[in-house]
């Protein structure tokens, strides 16, 4: 039987030792009216080799056109480092690190982990990692009704400039708790929240969230947000991308007092595509509120002999404490990607990331260039981005969208269901992975397709 | 073994790697200063070289499955199939974006339909979502189900969720976060539910019971189907936690002991990686009745056979989404590729020989003197050793015992859960143990047992040999240090 | 063997409660709690001004290994908090009784004082839960 290395003689000496005649004796505490069939349904087992043939197929029924979506999970390069050390057995197949002594490893990169991303988000401390951004995005509005004590109404202000699926996945996760999340639209030429537009008069507020960039890639006026927030009692929920944090200015210094949480979605740090996860979310705050951040912390302290070592801390937060009023439910985490991530972010160096975000800013810039001389396709706001933006096509984006496919085209991804008073709207993304020949790839291709 | 700093102490300031972006970088000028950032962050300047070296060195200071017997009680710690890691790393998966066209992403829709069909075959339930990112995002699904079935039926009178007292932590966390109170229901002497309790407890306000069969506290819950029926009689439904369902495989499914849903670790029973941390899986299976509040997405089959994702115009009651797209698929197929190897055979195979192993092992430590927490019942997968007597005298504790089976070499089982069990070591072996390693581990624990009966201390001051001793988890918490800073001190 | 001082009241969740004859009480937990808990590394009080009812949750003492509620056996409003244990959460460890208490509460309902246990009711209680 696969991976189970018992010999007949051992099977026969250990029944003995336990003192019955049979495997199936070992059950005979269960009723026997419960007992089932035949797993049918279930294939025989294969060999290694077999399975390998399987999937080699089933990769191969995949295709992989030039990506040029971006929508919250993006195509970055990933030195070859990061997942040679990730991948050894030491870090995968290790358990959550309860016994300090025997998990420095994972827990002195973890440590290092809540650091880089400190630094990068300018914030006071970091969380070990969520789930993934949406979920993220859930915990830290969760976290906000905790920490905001003066704020009694349990309301968050959620723009539509974030992430739709991210707004998806709040509701479903904080519905139950009556959190009101009131929606914030957009203003229709810059493609941001228009800072003038929120009332003078908001009463009760517990939080607002600030996405940096925005879901259409532009920049938000996160300074006057935050300070507008904070003049009316409620704190600031940055979500970023951390590769945006290279280049952009960073939750923890804006407007004057920084935002509170910060929480974003860690895939571009090192994380393959792989069709949607696992990714993790990361999750940073003022030192202050600590004691109300959800997930795994990890300390420094000492031994009996003072020697510096790393332990979980603030445990008392979690479930297996605290129970019924843990700050979450979360236990397992996504460990192994942020591993990865920190791999990534030590190969790189600050220097390294800021070039890549250079690049991306770069070539999107360029694409819109070339792109939005093809006529009928036009840009929709005018707000500085980052590394994408929304196009406007003269006619219904998956139409065309499939016919760029026959061009070995991703061309980016149709906003229709999500916005459709934008009209034909595309968000499209150039990482430092498109080259100039694939921007002009582009261009021919959809100029083809519009002609 | 040396202390090995941190990575930002082998940084100086100019170090470049090269290899990486010397050739990427680009104008900002476009972006008014005030949206600039205006310092760069603290990240490490080391060369390749340097972080290689760093995070390999930390690698070796680990405790894993591959370099030791780890008899982690409740998470499952066997061998992680290589097989699985190569293959979900095939570039035509890694390489996929989650928007990417349905036509262009036929293989692993395939993959996932397959595995969800897999997994209602295996679990009885009559259908399956792969989107939970873990155990507990399964539970938060399940019970959030719950919470949308009763809603739709209009009885807003539930407001409680029972979980036994011997429940993991994530159980009560989870009734919290989908609004419910929570009542716990004790555990008799034999490890059971009290039936007596329960019935006392249900009524009108019980939305639902969640439980672990085989319970955490390691043995079969033999009463199921008459909790079943006092819970469903008092119109609450269950939910079935399915860490455990390693040890019940092709021998009992969920759905035929009267679960109404159901979620399954597959970094447990289908032997994904725990990665020291994650990430998990935790896909959620459902009854008729609870068919349409499934979290999407899902994948479906369309007329002509192509695999596509149903959302929320298949499923307009679901509850939603838990994720931004599908949950963890790089784990999923990793599961898949393991429940292939296996096949149906291995499948019933993992739950003899982890039943196996925890009963030889439990046989055995008895054998050498050592009490167990139930000692009547057979063993599951795993079971309970108290050690509340050496605690008394000669006065060492199950964190001691822990701490100096790690200078023996092994990782230390699941301490001091279930709460209900002062003192305990839960220990599972799980199936790809061999005998050999069984056996060292039993000698282990009586060569500890003679070193606390001759002095006390040996155990106190474990562990010595690993790269640090006992760690001050006291300190940590009250001196807070989450992050390192160039000048020391502390964050504000 | 825990210290329980003849001269306070307590009740069954572990509290002490000193009347200190001003129409005012002090409230802390018990030697033999904060030895179940454990080191102590945390303590969150109730804020000066803040109307209570008697069993609401009210603080919460936290060790590494454990974090367990506080309930007022009294109602009232919080008159002080003792803020020294922000810094120094181990004084609930080294001096339970005195440095260690953790709000001060204007009495509302003298009644309710008879509910309390006397310093025989609670050695029982805790000979009991030693079993
Ligand atoms: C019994 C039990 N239930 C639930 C969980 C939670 O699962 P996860 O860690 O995958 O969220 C675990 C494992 O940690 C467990 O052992």
């Amino acid at each position: 039987m696969p991976f189970i290395p018992h010999t007949e003689g051992d099977t026969r000496a250990m029944l003995a030792t336990c003192g019955v005649d049979s495997l199936e004796d070992l059950f005979d505490e269960i009723p026997p009216e419960l007992r089932a069939n035949a797993l049918d349904g279930i294939p025989a087992g294969c060999d290694e080799l077999a399975v390998s043939q399987l999937l080699h197929a089933r990769a191969a029924q995949n295709a992989q056109p030039l990506c040029f979506s971006g929508a919250g999970a993006y195509e970055h390069h990933i030195p070859a480092a990061v997942w040679e050390i990730t991948s050894r057995g030491e870090y995968y197949s290790a358990y959550t690190p309860y016994q300090a002594e025997a998990s420095q490893g994972t827990l002195q990169l973890l440590y290092e982990f809540q650091t880089m991303v400190a630094e990068l988000t300018a914030m006071a401390v970091a969380n070990a990692s969520l789930y993934d951004g949406a979920t993220a995005l859930a915990e830290a509005v969760l976290m906000a009704v905790r920490a905001n004590r003066k704020s009694k109404s349990r309301r968050i202000l959620m723009p539509r400039t974030v992430h739709p699926r991210y707004r998806d996945v709040v509701e479903t996760i904080v519905r139950h708790q009556g959190i009101e999340l009131t929606r914030l639209d957009y203003d229709t030429a810059g493609g941001h929240i228009d800072p003038t537009s929120l009332p003078t008069e908001p009463g009760d507020v517990t939080a607002l969230v600030i996405p940096q960039p925005n879901f259409f890639g532009a920049l938000e006026d996160a300074d006057t947000l935050t300070d507008w927030a904070h003049a009316h009692g409620a704190l600031v929920i940055g979500v970023v991308n951390p590769t945006a944090m290279a280049v952009i200015n960073p939750p923890g210094e804006w407007g004057g007092a920084g935002a509170d949480i910060v929480c974003g979605e860690g895939q571009p740090l090192g994380i393959p595509l792989a069709s949607g996860g696992p990714y993790f979310g990361f999750m940073c705050c003022k030192q202050k509120i600590v004691r109300q951040m959800p997930g795994r912390i990890i300390g420094a302290t000492v031994d009996l002999e003072g020697k510096r070592g790393y332990v979980l801390t603030l445990q008392a937060r979690e479930q297996h404490i605290r129970r019924s009023k843990a700050t979450s439910n979360i236990c397992t985490n996504q460990g192994l990607m942020t591993t990865a991530a920190t791999i990534y972010m030590a190969v790189m160096g600050s220097a390294g990331l800021e070039n890549v975000a250079r690049q991306c800013h770069a070539n999107t810039r360029a694409l819109i260039k070339q792109l939005s001389a093809i006529d009928g396709v036009e840009t929709v706001f005018d707000r500085p981005t980052f590394h994408e933006t929304v196009l406007r096509l003269p006619r219904p984006v998956n139409g065309v969208l499939e016919e760029l496919a026959g061009h070995g085209i991703l061309g980016g991804v149709d906003l229709a269901r999500d916005y459709p008073e934008l009209g034909h709207a595309l968000l499209v993304c150039a990482t430092e992975t498109r080259s100039e020949a694939d921007l002009d790839a582009y261009a021919v291709a959809l100029r083809e397709v519009l002609a | 073994m040396n202390n090995e700093p941190l990575i930002f102490e082998h940084s100086r300031p100019g170090r470049i790697n090269r290899a990486q972006s010397a050739h990427l970088g680009g104008d900002l000028d476009d972006i008014p200063d005030t949206l600039r950032r205006q310092r760069r962050p603290g990240l490490p300047e080391v060369s390749e070289l340097d972080a290689v070296r760093h995070y390999t060195r930390l690698s070796q200071k680990n405790f894993s499955i591959d370099t030791h017997f780890y008899p982690l009680g409740s998470c499952t710690m066997k061998y992680n199939p290589r097989a699985c890691n190569t293959l979900a790393s095939l570039p035509g998966f890694l390489g996929q974006h989650p928007l990417s066209a349905v036509r262009d992403s036929q293989g692993i829709l395939a993959c996932l339909w397959d595995l969800q069909e897999m997994l209602k075959a295996v679990t009885g339930m009559c259908a399956v979502s792969l989107t939970p990112m873990a155990g507990a995002q399964g539970e938060f699904a399940g019970v959030a189900m719950i919470r949308a079935y009763h809603d739709a039926r209009g009885d807003d009178a539930r407001t409680e969720i029972l979980v036994p007292d011997a429940a993991h932590g994530t159980n009560p966390a989870t009734a919290t976060m989908c609004g419910y109170s929570v009542r716990e229901i004790p555990t008799d002497a034999q490890g059971d539910v009290d039936v007596v309790a329960l019935k006392a407890a249900v009524g009108p306000h019980t939305a639902g019971i969640m439980l672990t069969n085989p319970s955490t506290l390691g043995v079969f819950e033999r009463r199921i189907h008459e909790i079943a029926r006092i819970v469903h009689q008092a119109g609450g439904l269950l939910y079935y936690d399915g860490a455990n369902l390693n040890a019940i495989l092709g021998k009992v499914k969920p759905g035929d002991m009267g679960f109404d849903v159901i979620h399954i670790n597959l970094h447990k029973t289908f032997s994904t990686p725990h990665g020291g941390g994650g990430p998990g899986s935790g896909p959620v299976g459902v009854s008729e009745r609870l068919h349409p509040f499934i979290p999407i997405p899902l994948v479906g089959r369309d007329d002509n056979s192509a695999f596509r994702w149903l959302d929320e115009h298949d499923l307009p009651q679901s509850i939603g989404r838990l994720s931004a797209h599908m949950g963890n698929t790089g784990i999923l197929l990793r599961a898949y590729v393991y429940a292939l190897m296996l096949g149906r055979e291995g499948m019933v195979r993992i739950a003899d020989y982890a039943t196996l192993n925890a009963n030889y092992l439990m046989a055995r430590l008895r054998a050498a003197g050592f009490d167990m927490a139930l000692p009547e019942r057979r063993a599951t997968h795993e079971f309970i050793l108290t050690l509340k007597h050496q605690a008394k005298e000669p006065g060492v504790t199950a964190m001691d015992f822990a701490k100096r089976l790690l200078d023996y070499g092994f990782h230390a089982p699941t301490t001091y859960f279930p709460l209900i069990i002062p003192e305990c070591l839960l220990i599972e072996p799980t199936e790809t143990e061999s005998k050999e390693a069984l056996d060292a581990f039993v000698e282990a624990m009586v060569a500890i047992q003679a070193e606390a009966e001759k002095d006390v201390e040996t155990l106190k001051g474990a562990p010595y040999s690993l790269p640090v001793r006992r760690l001050d988890d006291v300190q940590a918490a009250r001196e807070l240090d989450l992050r390192w800073q160039a000048n020391g001190g502390m964050a504000s | 063997m825990s210290n329980i001082p003849s001269e306070l009241k307590y009740t069954k969740s572990h509290e002490w409660v000193r009347i200190e004859g001003d129409g005012t009480a002090t409230v802390g937990i018990s030697d033999h709690a904060q030895t179940l808990l454990g080191d102590m590394v945390f303590v969150e009080l109730p804020e000066p001004g803040a109307a209570l009812e008697a069993g609401e949750e009210c603080a919460v003492v936290e060790s590494v290994k454990a974090a367990s509620d506080v309930y007022t056996p009294l109602s009232g409003k919080v008159v002080a908090a003792n803020e020294l244990l922000e810094d120094a959460p181990e004084t609930v460890n080294t001096d339970a009784y005195n440095d260690g208490w953790l709000f001060r509460i204007r009495l509302e309902d003298e009644a309710e004082l008879k509910e309390l246990l006397d310093a025989e009711a609670y050695a029982e209680l805790v000979a009991e839960e030693d079993h």
